[in-house]
Formats: C-alpha cells, sequence, structure tokens
C-alpha cells in the first residue's frame, strides 16, 4: 500500500522535470506522451491503492505510512509521512481522474500554443503538489503542497506571461492568496504550541473531550486562522478577487485547477480539520456565514457577466461557498460530496467553454456569440447537461450534492434556516445564470461577424472525448448518494462516517435545535422551486423577448452599473490597500530605507568609513624615520605612565 | 660606594639625550651615533646592576652588546654608503621609501 | 674616588650633548670618542676592568675609527636645518622630558639611594669572564660568531661599487 501511494505520487514528479528540463528539446507528440502518460500513471495507482484500501481487512481505518523523518527540531519531529483514509479516497480519486481527463483535453487545445512542454511541466508539477496536500499526514507536509499549488497556479496562470494582463493577474493570485497562507501559517504555529506535534494523528488524538473545554478559545482561534487560509485559496470573501482575473490563464488550467482540485485544498483542509472544528462551533458558523455569503454575493455578480470564463469563474466561488456551507453547519461529507460533484461539472464547464473559444479564434463576450448549437453539437451537449447538473435538476450529479448541502444549511448540527433561505435562493440565481450563459452562447441567430461564424466548427475528438466522459460522471457521480427523501440511503455520507461521524455526532450532541421545521422533502421542493424560477426567467429573457435584458438594465440602472463593477470591490481594495501600500513602498521604504539608509549610509558609508579612516592611518607610516622614532618614543612614554601610575 | 640610582641616573641621562639626538637630527650618520650612544647608556646600566647584585652576568652581556654593536655598525654603515650612492643625500627626510 | 664618578658623569654628559648638538658629523663623532672614554672610567670604578677594556679598545677604537672613516668618505659636511616631521616638532621635546621624568621616577622609587651597597668587589678580569664565557654562555658565544661573519659578509656585499 506504501509503494502505492508513493507510485501514485512519483510519475507527475517525474514527468514535470523530464518535461521541464528536456521537453524544449521534444516533439510536441513526446510532451503529451510524457505529461498525459504521468497523468495517467497517477490516476491507475490511485484507483489501485482505493482498490487495495478498500479490500484490506480490518475495516475502514485510516492508513498511515511513514517513509522518513524529514524536520527533527528540538521537540518538533515531522515525518514524511502519508495518510490515506476513505476522505483521501475520494479527493485522490477525484483529483486525478479529472487531471488526467484535463491533461488528454489539453493535447488538442494546447497544440497551437507556445510553450507546449512548459504548460505540460506545470500541469504535471501541479498535480504532484495536489497529491501531496491530500495524501499528506501532518500539517507541515500539507503545507507543501500547498504552496506548491499555489506557485503552480501562478505559473500557469501568468503562463501568456508576455501579456501584461496576464503576468499581473498571476501576481494577485498569489498575493492575495499569501495573505490566506498567513493565516494558515500562524494557524498551525498555533496547533504545534497547543499539541507540542503536527501530525494528524496526534493532534486529533490530543483533543480528548475532557480537555476540549479548556482548549475551545484556541481551537477556535486555530479553527479561524485555518479558514483564513481557505478563504484566500478557496476563494472566498473577502479574498476572492483573484479568480475572476485567474482566467488569463489558458482554460485547462482554469479547468483543473481554479474549478476542481487547487480551490477545493480550502475545502479539504477545514473537512479535515474536523476534530478541531468540531470543538470549535463559532469557528465552524464563521466558515458557513461566510461560505454563504459568498455563495450569494458572487451569484449576484455572474448575473451579469458577459465574459464566459469569468462568469463561470464566479459560480466557481460561488459553488465553493456551498461546500463551506456543508462542512460549517456540521454536514462535512455533503461538502465533500460537493466537491466531487462539482470538480466534474464545472471542469466540464470550463473546457466546454474553451472547445467555443477555440472555434471562435478566442471570442470571449457571449454577447458576441449565438446559435452554435447546430455547429458544435458535442460541445453543446455536453456544456448542457453540466449546466443542468450545476443548476441542480433531479437526476444529475449536482442536485443530490447541492441537496444534500441545503438539507444540512436547515437541519444539520449547526444549521440554521435563513442559512437554507439564502442557499436556496442562490440556486435559483445560478439556474438563472447558468441558463442565461447556455442560451446567449448557443441559441439564437449568431451574433459574431460572418467570417469567424462560416469557419466555427466542432472541436477534434482529442478535445471532445474528455467532455464527453466528464459529462457522463456529472451525470452518474450523483447516483452514490441517493437521498433519504427519494428511499435511499445516502451511501455517501455512510461511506465517509468512518471519517466524520465522531464529530458530527458530536456537534449533533452539543448544539441547541429549534424543532423540526420542514420536512426534508419540502426542502427540496423550495429549492427545486427557485431553480424552476430561474430557468423560466432565463428563458423568458433570452429565448423569448430578447429586448428584455437591456430593458431591465436600464430600469435598474443603477443596480446593474454596481453588479457589471462586481460591487467595485477590486477599485475599493486598489484605493484601500494597494495605493497606500504603493505610496509607502515607493517614497518610504524605496527612497528612504533603501536608498539612503542601506545604500547610502550602510553600503556606502561602511566603504567610506573606512577608506578615510585607512587614508587618516596611513599618514603614520609616512617613511619618516624620525617619525617613527617619536611614535615609538610616545609609546613607550605612555605605557610607562600607565604602569607608573598609583593604583 | 656608588649608589646604584646615581649610576642608574646617569644611565637615563645619556639615554634620553640618545633618544633627543635619534628624534631631532638630519643626518643620518648623526642619528647612527646617537643610537650608539643609546646602547651605551644601557650598557652602563649593566654595569651598574652587575655591580650592585654581585652577578658577573651583567658584564658578560654588555660583552655580547658591545660584539653585536660593532656587528651592526658595520652593516649600517655599508648600508649608508649604498644609500648615499644612489640617493646622493644624507638628509633622514629624504630616505623616506618606506612611505604608504 | 666617589667624586671621579661625578667628574666622569659630568664629562659624559656633556659630551652627549655635544654629540646632539653638533652640526658637523667630525665633531659629534668626535665627542662620542669623549663620551665612550668617560664611560669607560666609570666602568672601572663600578669594578668591570674587561669591559673597560673592552670598550676603549673595540668601541672606541674601532667602531668610531669605521664612523669617522665613512663621515671621511662621504663628506659629510654641515647639517642643514631643514623640515622634521611634524610629530617629532610638536611633540618631541615634552615627550623627551616625560619619558626622562618617567624613568628617573622610577628610578628613585625603586633604588634608593640610601640602600646598601654590597662591599666586596667581584673579580671581573678577564679569567673570570672568560671562565663564564665559555662555560654558560657558550652557546650565545658561538651565535655571536656567526653574527659576527654574517655582518661581515653583509658589510662587504653592500658597500661594493656596482659592476660596471
Amino acid at each position: 500500500m506504501e509503494l502505492l501511494l508513493l507510485l501514485m505520487l512519483l510519475p507527475p514528479l517525474v514527468g514535470a522535470t523530464v518535461n521541464g528540463l528536456l521537453g524544449r528539446r521534444f516533439s510536441q507528440a513526446a510532451v503529451s506522451l510524457v505529461g498525459c502518460g504521468a497523468a495517467g500513471l497517477s490516476m491507475v495507482f490511485a484507483l489501485l491503492a482505493a482498490w487495495t484500501y478498500s479490500s484490506s481487512t480490518g475495516g475502514p481505518v485510516p492508513f498511515i505510512h511513514s517513509y522518513f523523518t524529514w524536520i527533527e527540531a528540538g521537540n518538533l519531529r515531522v515525518d514524511y509521512a502519508l495518510y490515506y483514509d476513505r476522505l483521501t479516497l475520494v479527493m485522490t480519486a477525484t483529483v486525478t481522474v479529472v487531471a488526467f481527463l484535463i491533461h488528454l483535453y489539453s493535447r488538442g487545445y494546447m497544440e497551437r500554443e507556445g510553450g507546449y512542454y512548459r504548460f505540460f511541466s506545470h500541469l504535471n508539477l501541479f498535480l504532484f503538489m495536489m497529491l501531496t496536500l491530500v495524501t499528506a499526514a501532518s500539517y507541515p507536509l500539507m503545507f507543501v503542497g500547498w504552496e506548491g499549488v499555489g506557485l503552480c497556479s501562478y505559473l500557469l496562470i501568468g503562463f501568456y506571461f508576455r501579456k501584461k494582463s496576464a503576468s499581473d493577474a498571476g501576481k494577485k493570485a498569489f498575493i492575495v492568496t499569501r495573505i490566506g497562507d498567513a493565516g494558515f501559517t500562524i494557524g498551525v504555529a498555533l496547533l504545534f504550541w497547543t499539541f507540542g506535534t503536527l501530525n494528524f494523528q496526534d493532534v486529533f488524538a490530543g483533543i480528548t473531550p475532557l480537555h476540549a473545554g479548556e482548549m475551545q478559545g484556541t481551537l477556535t482561534a486555530i479553527g479561524i486562522l485555518f479558514f483564513l487560509g481557505a478563504v484566500g485559496k478557496s476563494a472566498q470573501i473577502p479574498l476572492y478577487i483573484w479568480l475572476p482575473d485567474a482566467m488569463e490563464g489558458p482554460t485547462p488550467v482554469s479547468a483543473l485547477i481554479h474549478a476542481a482540485t487547487m480551490v477545493t485544498a480550502g475545502v479539504y483542509l477545514v473537512a479535515r480539520s474536523h476534530p478541531i472544528y468540531s470543538h470549535a462551533p463559532l469557528a465552524l458558523e464563521v466558515v458557513a456565514v461566510i461560505g454563504c455569503l459568498t455563495a450569494f454575493f458572487a451569484a449576484t455578480i455572474a448575473l451579469t457577466q458577459n465574459d464566459l470564463k469569468r462568469m463561470l469563474a464566479y459560480s466557481t466561488i460561488s459553488q465553493l461557498g456551498y461546500m463551506f456551507i456543508g462542512c460549517g453547519v456540521g454536514a462535512f461529507a455533503a461538502g465533500i460530496f460537493h466537491l466531487m460533484t462539482h470538480a466534474f461539472f464545472k471542469s466540464l464547464l470550463f473546457l466546454a467553454a474553451g472547445s467555443v473559444m477555440h472555434a471562435l479564434h478566442g471570442e470571449l463576450d457571449m454577447r458576441r456569440m449565438g446559435g452554435l448549437r447546430h455547429k458544435m453539437k458535442t460541445t453543446f451537449l455536453t456544456f448542457s447537461i453540466a449546466t443542468l447538473a450545476i443548476s441542480g435538476l433531479p437526476g444529475l450529479s449536482g442536485f443530490f450534492s447541492k441537496d444534500e448541502i441545503l438539507a444540512g444549511a436547515y437541519g444539520g448540527p449547526l444549521g440554521r434556516p435563513w442559512l437554507y433561505w439564502l442557499a436556496a435562493s442562490t440556486a435559483g440565481l445560478t439556474a438563472f445564470y447558468m441558463f442565461r450563459g447556455l442560451f446567449m452562447t448557443f441559441f439564437g441567430s449568431p451574433r459574431m461577424d460572418a467570417e469567424t461564424a462560416r469557419h466555427a466548427h466542432e472541436s477534434g475528438s482529442k478535445m471532445t472525448v474528455p467532455l464527453l466522459v466528464l459529462a457522463l460522471f456529472s451525470i452518474i457521480a450523483g447516483d452514490v448518494s441517493w437521498p433519504k427523501a427519494f428511499g435511499g440511503t445516502e451511501e455517501f455520507d455512510r461511506y465517509l462516517d468512518p471519517v466524520f461521524k465522531p464529530s458530527e455526532e458530536f456537534l449533533r450532541a452539543s448544539a441547541h435545535h429549534a424543532g423540526p421545521g420542514l420536512s426534508s422533502g419540502a426542502l427540496m421542493m423550495f429549492s427545486l422551486l427557485f431553480v424552476a424560477a430561474g430557468i423560466l426567467v432565463a428563458y423568458w429573457f433570452y429565448l423569448k423577448a430578447t429586448d428584455r435584458p437591456a430593458r431591465m438594465a436600464e430600469r435598474f440602472s443603477r443596480l446593474y452599473t454596481i453588479l457589471i463593477h462586481k460591487y467595485y470591490v477590486d477599485e475599493l481594495y486598489n484605493w484601500l490597500v494597494v495605493r497606500p501600500l504603493h505610496a509607502v513602498s515607493e517614497k518610504v521604504l524605496w527612497r528612504r530605507v533603501d536608498a539612503q539608509v542601506i545604500d547610502g549610509f550602510m553600503v556606502n558609508g561602511t566603504g567610506e568609513v573606512m577608506a578615510g579612516a585607512g587614508n587618516f592611518l596611513r599618514r603614520i607610516q609616512s617613511g619618516n624615520l624620525r617619525s617613527y622614532a617619536s611614535w615609538i618614543l610616545l609609546g613607550a612614554t605612555v605605557w610607562l605612565a600607565y604602569v607608573l601610575w598609583p593604583h | 660606594m656608588i649608589p646604584l640610582s646615581h649610576v642608574l641616573t646617569l644611565s637615563v641621562i645619556l639615554f634620553v639625550i640618545g633618544a633627543a639626538g635619534f628624534v631631532f637630527r638630519t643626518n643620518i650618520i648623526t642619528v647612527f651615533m646617537c643610537i650608539e650612544l643609546m646602547l651605551n647608556a644601557v650598557n652602563l646600566a649593566f654595569i651598574g646592576f652587575s655591580r650592585h647584585l654581585g652577578n658577573l652576568d651583567g658584564q658578560l652581556f654588555v660583552f655580547f652588546v658591545i660584539v653585536v654593536a660593532a656587528a651592526e655598525a658595520a652593516v649600517g654603515l655599508a648600508i649608508i654608503i649604498a644609500l648615499y650612492r644612489n640617493r646622493r643625500s644624507l638628509n633622514i627626510e629624504d630616505l623616506n621609501s618606506m612611505k604608504m | 674616588m666617589v667624586v671621579l664618578f661625578y667628574i666622569c658623569a659630568a664629562l659624559a654628559v656633556t659630551a652627549a650633548l655635544s654629540v646632539v648638538m653638533q652640526r658637523t658629523p667630525v665633531y659629534s663623532a668626535l665627542s662620542l670618542i669623549v663620551v665612550l672614554c668617560s664611560l669607560a672610567a666609570v666602568y672601572l670604578l663600578l669594578g668591570a676592568e674587561f669591559i673597560a677594556m673592552i670598550q676603549v679598545i673595540v668601541y672606541a677604537g674601532a667602531i668610531m675609527v669605521l664612523f669617522v672613516f665613512v663621515i671621511m668618505l662621504l663628506n659629510a659636511g654641515r647639517e642643514s636645518s631643514s623640515r622634521r616631521s611634524r610629530m617629532a616638532r610638536w611633540l618631541g621635546a615634552p615627550l623627551i622630558a616625560a619619558f626622562l621624568l618617567e624613568v628617573l621616577l622610577t628610578i628613585w622609587r625603586q633604588f634608593p639611594a640610601k640602600s646598601a651597597t654590597p662591599s666586596a668587589p667581584l673579580d671581573a678580569g678577564p679569567a673570570a669572564i672568560g671562565h663564564l664565557l665559555f662555560r654558560n654562555y657558550v652557546l650565545p658565544f658561538e651565535v655571536t660568531s656567526i653574527l659576527v661573519l654574517v655582518a661581515i659578509l653583509g658589510a662587504v656585499v653592500l658597500a661594493k661599487k656596482e659592476q660596471e
């Protein structure tokens, strides 16, 4: 088993190195062979490990294996150790499958772009880092993966580095997530200070119910600090601003990193640390509230976006909010479930968008699309399936996962009704903007110029095959957890019970609860109502009375302007943070500290002091014999005086 | 008998005179002679101590000093001659090649 | 007898001052000879007969002769008063005075004039010196002879005229 895990981790690392160092001389076929091969091998071994773990005797206990001692300093000992339980299984399976499909897709998508080898090298490296993150058995190792994916994200967002907007976006992503990372690091330090160890096993074992009471303050602090890291990495309020800009990267990057995997790292962190969170309900409340607010907030922005990829980016932010709602109300399994289904349909959405982009020679503005459903049948089909999934139509995966979260928001251990209502209305908004996107892109009459319209054609099989596979998953992935209302047993939840059950029960026991309220069937109905409303409005606005949107925009022009400028958040941050920082950097830190103090005073100053002292002292060496003699005499006299002085 | 302090006083006076000459004169041969004067002052001190401590070693040391002074004088004057050939001057101020 | 000491001392000091203050090197050399001889007298008074003779023969007789030869050879004339180093000019006199005072202070503190002097003078004749020299100090003796050899060679090499 330990070998399998290593075999799962190794190929992407090797692939990244080979492609990175030698890829320049390879043909495109060779590069993609190495890259996709590595991803494929990783997937095979991940699935093998999953199978081995599942069929092992001894029940679903976590498999932990330490390979070598990494850090040993004083009290701190961190091994390179991997932790494999059912949560890890779900994460590795999802990550490797989606990553492999996206690697295949990239073969076709990146064909005519420059830097082919660089792309696959970074993509492989990302896969390695992400897998490290989810299999780590201790927080430092997880942090290595955490930082690693951040690095790869920066590299890949700024892939077209000659374009200023792209490199700026890369910087923005890195710097904003850094703020979150600072929180994470402080949390880890606090953790070490409290528990004296940083392995999952030992930390979680140290939170015995007896001590938990006294530790609650510290645990809450740790929980909030970890969540700060998650806010950065998973783009929640207030650190979400980097994700829309990250769309400057190539579309496969958006699909893999900013939809399916890296952004889910925050959710994984919260889920993995559930023993901590279950004893710090206040922290969980923060998680849920921010998740819910972010979900709603991002959905409202997505309503007015005209750029296809940006709309999907805001949608991702919104869906991540859902996942945090799930974790925040104590329904960790629901959150992870949604993570899995979202990985499938969101990456599918991005890849389909990429297909459209390719066909229209890089056009991204939906106002200049339209009528593509005849020209790009496969893309249209898969995009539709994904849209239905994300909107939560019954029968598709998104329905099951979103519904579990909504149920948890209402009736979960820390659930509150208002969370449910806000989340449900967000579902309606989601349906609206997704169908808006669908209609604007594929229906209606073509709004692009005639030249492009003529050239638009379906993408090659290298790109469409992954689309189809992902569409399949988007449909069936939900079947692993048939909700109770339909008479099912929610197997996914049960599957992850060995991981989450103690926490969920603890929370349930310690939480205060109002009366039963609405039944889960009623909840489902209401959410479906919202979704249906969203779809209908979208249909009306964009297919029937297509002048409606413009008239709405005019009528609510103030609101519309705010929305289309994304609530002016970027401008606010710019004014509040960036410009003062810039001013300080330039006027104080650069001019004063760097140029004057360090360069002038310390560096040049030291030189000048030395030179001056040397110049001064040089005069003693005059070559004049008599002055030498005088100096000697002086020395002798002084010394003699010192000796003679009555002490 | 002659008190030791008187002997040493004479020695010191001679030494200081020699030092003064060393510092203030410019002709290099004169300077050299002042050095010899200083050496002699030291010799006197040795003899004085030898007399008053009843130890013959002091006088032996003076013997060695005289021998070494002779050797030193020979070599030193040879150097002065060589210098004079090069610089044409016996002024100590002109012999400042050791300047930094 | 003791009076003789003071006479010789005075003579030595006067001659020393003359060494330092004469303008012509030859006069300085001659004054130095006077110093040496008066010191030899003092040595005799202090019971160091052998050394006194050595002083006269070697020091005054050979070394000073060498000095005079070189002075004549180089035709060192009157000394011109020239610029002095700043250090020497400003600090020289006070420094000398201070040094003198310090050492005198040391001496008078250490050896008050009242202290008794040993009565029996040593036997400081050539035999005694010779015994000490060739028994206890034979190593320095040998080394010194090598030193003299080196000095001779050095002097010859240094003072040789350059080959044309």
